[in-house]
């Protein structure tokens, strides 16, 4: 290899959203005259690559930094290091002004739709903030009908709109969340936790909507979540995350038939089946590290069967499988 | 005799200054010596409710207007406050969602686990804390003598839900009523607990009601089920039968709309609506606005259980449901 | 989230809250048509005469009828200078608490939705004017400023000096107030909703943000005004506030002090009553206000 600086390639345009290094990393509150500034990691070089229409999940368990992933890309988190790219764009550092029409096409739904509605403010008026920030050309009667083309399209009765989300149960107001996320029509929802504040009987009904609306609608999810059974059924590619960083990546489909990172197979062990059986032999108590002094080589070493010095030592990278075109970072799987 | 019997147990509250709303309404059950059972419900069903009146902890202004509780053939409602402390948190332990609800903040975990002993046993201090040393142990704590001078705010999540189990054995307990023990745990840390509590229930043939929303854990822990809508008990039986055939509608529906048993990418069954609230009840079976078999007779009048189910139209499979 | 009719509801099951809120009631109409229903008008010299001046209750053996609850040293009638003075009262203590609540919520606000030095900063001087007594503040100013000025001038601008004073020295009150309720909303997902799309964060703060602490602000309206009318009383009392031609009840219960000992209590006691009546039903209404709103204590109606 001679000298040469090798060019930094453009991203691909080919990807919906995309991160290159991402990093997020938040100071903790001390005494200003203490000498130790701790740092919690809660993103570390995370690289991944959304592809348009697809259902791109995001799993881990608290603390793992999946939903500092989903906020940064969305914006309300600012990246220490690394970039955003949305449709080939660089969005993270733009001023506010360029940002505004990028930001009808990413909108985001939350866990709590009971902290999510404004408790102050009736469905109606809810909904149209987004329509009058975003979209200021659009005429009180276009605003209406948006509204209530949309409130119509996520199952919501037109009647609801000059109540306020008291009256609503949760299942109603994760239905008027989702209507708010889709009045400026975007291509891209970052969805986090959006059924796990619900009860069982309604999740399904929320996850259908959800998939109706990306078959109508042609939507791309980012879908944050800790559930599973959810990612298998409704994900067309995962990525399972462990203390700020991706461990494996790879087709819904190929990771739940050949899981190949350790830290993947014990959280699917982990899943209650209706079978039964898997809780009979006792596991023994695993903890996450502290994530503000994380361990310098995998942070899931101490957990880890397979570890070995290598491991504590030096931190492995993302690097594709042949076999089965997975992504996983670790030094012992193949 | 049966361990545990609840007749008929109904928990009103007050509305208004003359009304009266039933938050349990009516519910029995059997529990023998070591059965582990699995009450599953949506939030709003009762099921805390019925944790909670079993030990008489119904908060006020509610309050256990019918039924019993017979411990032991003993009547829980009946007794005094002074008698039941004698059983609770010493024959029955509870183990809650929150470990902060057991856990003291101010004090040491060693201290807590000791004074609880001592309130329930004639024993010495050093006695007392090497008992709740070999409780530690055996929920798997690990350097559990340095863990006694520890303060709960020290320990993570899932030892935090560790310790709550110790405190909850300490008493040699014949029954544990465990309310959501997990729900507020991570899936690998819910299946360290569950195993756990498995385990300890199995060695030392404890019985276990335990209360969830998650019919895998259930499906995982427990012999027999209990799924509850509205304050009533509509399906009850064997975990297993049930799991594999359920007769009620709602327990199918509750099932069939689970993602692992849809196919991937294809829609997921739902049920249509939503749990009503247990001040606007509908008239007859409080399922019936959100059931497809439903007919005339289900909107007439809430139908007994028989043989473990509260249906006109019982299931022989869930296929039966469209 | 409680609505004005469950509120209204719970204040008519009530008894404390209605009796406090009818005395409010009938002192602030009392206040607001003194021109029409007093007896006499006090600052019309036409109206006063000093042959009058001194005389005990009606009902007194040498009271006069048309002196209701007797006159003062000036021969105004009690009744007709209460009746005005519980106007003054009314609003310099209310006026102050507008002025409160601008400065109060506004930094409040501020500090509680920029965290950080600017919060900081806030936070710190609010400390430091809470150190400083309201009185004690008051007591400088005024005294400066009625050396400076002559009594004149001084008479114009009485209330507007007092609002002032009052005012911006217990604003920390409602800051503070306001701050801890908007760190409690800020990392809601509603704000972070409102974030998505990109909405300035002023607009966050005073269309989102702002509407979700005004309960608490409620509240401690009720009693600061309450505590304000204290204050102003205090201060006229001193002979710092009112002057005593347009007399607050705090100016009234001075100019009569001099004669309680020489007999004639009643210039003195009625307008004492009254003012006490007044700051207990504001205080009993704050109070209730308190417990009705307060999520802590109210369970499952949220």
């Amino acid at each position: 290899m001679s000298a040469q600086i090798k060019p930094v390639p453009s991203p691909q345009t080919d990807h919906i959203v995309e991160t290159r290094g991402l990093e997020v990393r938040f100071p903790l509150p001390t005494h200003f005259l203490s000498r130790e500034k701790p740092v919690l990691h809660a993103l570390n070089t995370v690289d991944v690559a959304i592809r348009p229409g697809e259902t791109f999940c995001v799993v881990g368990e608290s603390g793992c930094g999946k939903t500092t992933l989903g906020r940064t890309i969305i914006g309300l988190q600012n990246p220490t290091a690394g970039e955003v790219y949305f449709n080939g764009q660089r969005i993270d550092q733009m001023d506010e002004a360029t940002r505004k029409p990028i930001r009808r096409d990413m909108q985001m739904v939350f866990q709590n739709p009971y902290a999510s509605l404004n408790p102050r403010r009736n469905v109606y008026d809810t909904l149209v903030e987004p329509i009058r920030h975003l979209m200021p050309e659009k005429s009180a009667a276009e605003q209406r009908e948006t509204v209530e083309a949309v409130l119509a399209a996520t199952g919501c009765d037109l009647s609801w709109q000059r109540r306020l989300p008291h009256e609503f149960s949760g299942g109603q107001r994760q239905r008027i969340a989702i209507a708010r996320a889709l009045v400026t029509n975007p291509a891209f929802i970052v969805a986090d936790e959006p059924i796990s504040a619900l009860d069982v009987s309604i999740q399904a009904q929320i996850l259908n909507l959800l998939t109706d609306l990306q078959a109508e609608r042609g939507l791309t999810y980012l879908f944050i979540t800790h559930d599973l059974s959810v990612v298998q059924h409704f994900g067309t590619r995962v990525a399972v995350m462990y203390l700020g960083q991706v461990m494996e990546l790879a087709e819904t489909a190929t990771l739940f038939a050949t899981p190949k990172h350790p830290y993947t197979r014990l959280l699917l062990d982990a899943i209650p089946k209706l079978e039964g059986g898997s809780f009979d032999k006792p596991r023994t108590p695993g903890e996450l590290p502290d994530p503000v002094n994380l361990p310098k080589g995998c942070p899931f070493a101490p957990r880890c069967p397979l570890a070995t010095d290598l491991c504590r030592a030096e931190r492995p990278k993302l690097r594709v499988l042949p076999s089965t075109g997975t992504e996983v970072a670790c030094h012992h799987t193949e | 005799m049966a361990m545990l019997e609840i007749d008929d147990l109904r928990v009103a509250f007050p509305r208004g200054k003359t009304e009266e709303i039933e938050a349990l309404r009516g519910v029995s059950l059997r529990l023998e010596k070591g059965e582990r059972l699995g009450v599953v419900g949506e939030s709003g069903a009762g099921k805390s409710m019925l944790a909670f009146s079993i030990l008489n902890l119904i908060a006020e202004p509610g309050r256990v207007s019918e039924g019993a509780v017979r411990f032991m053939g003993e009547n829980l409602l009946d007794m005094s406050e002074r008698q039941i402390r004698g059983i609770r948190g010493n024959r029955i332990s509870m183990i809650f969602q929150d470990p902060m609800v057991t856990l003291n903040p101010v004090l040491t975990i060693g201290t807590q686990m000791i004074e609880t002993l001592q309130a329930h046993r004639r024993i010495s201090r050093r006695e007392a804390h090497r008992l709740s040393v070999e409780k530690l142990k055996m929920v798997a704590i690990p350097s559990a003598e340095t863990r006694m001078d520890a303060y709960p705010h020290e320990l993570s999540g899932g030892l935090r839900q560790r310790v709550v189990i110790a405190i909850a054995l300490l008493t040699d307990p014949e029954l544990i009523i465990a309310d959501e023990p997990t729900t507020a745990l991570d899936v690998t840390i819910q299946a360290e607990i569950m195993a756990l509590i498995l385990k300890l229930c199995r060695e030392n043939d404890v019985a276990l009601i335990l209360i969830t929303h998650d019919l895998g854990v259930v499906a995982e822990v427990t012999q027999k089920l209990m799924i509850m809508y509205a304050g009533k008990c509509v399906e009850a039986g064997e975990t297993r039968a049930i799991i594999d055939a359920p007769n009620h509608p709602y327990t199918a529906g509750l099932l069939k709309a689970l993602p692992q048993n849809a196919e991937p990418g294809q829609k997921l069954y739902q049920i249509p609506g939503s749990m009503p609230p247990i001040t606007n009840l509908p008239r007859g079976c409080p399922y019936h606005p959100r059931c497809s078999r439903a007919s005339d007779e289900c909107r007439a009048a809430m139908p007994e259980i028989i043989d473990g189910v509260a249906c006109y139209h019982p299931l022989q499979s869930v296929e039966e449901i469209a | 989230m409680i609505t004005w009719r469950s509120l209204f509801k719970r204040f008519l099951s009530d008894p404390v809250a209605i009796g406090a809120g009818i005395v409010l009631l009938l002192l602030v109409l009392m206040a607001v048509f003194a021109p029409l229903l007093a007896p006499q008008n006090p600052y019309d010299l036409m109206q006063i005469d000093i042959m009058d001046s001194e005389l005990p209750p009606s009902w007194k053996d040498d009271g006069d009828a048309r002196f209701l609850l007797g006159t003062d040293a000036q021969g105004r009638g009690v009744l007709s200078t209460i009746m005005y003075g519980t106007g003054i009262s009314l609003l310099i203590g209310i006026g102050a608490v507008v002025v409160q609540a601008i400065l109060g919520v506004t930094l409040g606000l501020i500090a509680g939705y920029k965290g950080g030095w600017i919060d900081a900063f806030l936070m710190r001087l609010a400390d430091i004017q809470m150190s400083l007594s309201t009185l004690m503040i008051a007591i400088i100013v005024l005294a400066i400023f009625q050396a400076a000025f002559d009594a004149n001038v001084y008479a114009d601008y009485a209330i507007v000096m007092l609002i002032v004073i009052i005012g911006v020295a217990e604003w920390p009150k409602f800051a503070r107030t306001v701050r801890s309720s908007v760190l409690g909303e800020k990392n809601k997902e509603y704000v972070d909703a409102a974030r998505v799309i990109g909405l300035p964060a002023r607009k966050v703060m005073w269309g989102h943000i702002l509407p979700n602490t005004l309960t608490p602000v409620l509240v401690i309206s009720t009693i600061q005004v309450a505590e304000a009318i204290m204050t102003e009383a205090a201060l006229s009392f001193l002979g710092l506030g009112m002057p005593v031609d347009r007399p607050s009840l705090g100016s009234l219960i001075r100019s009569g002090f001099e004669f309680v000992f020489s007999g004639q209590y009643w210039i003195t006691l009625y307008p004492a009553l009254v003012l006490i009546a007044l700051v207990l039903a504001l205080n009993l209404l704050g109070d209730w206000m308190r417990d009705v709103l307060n999520p802590k204590l109210r369970r499952g109606d949220d």
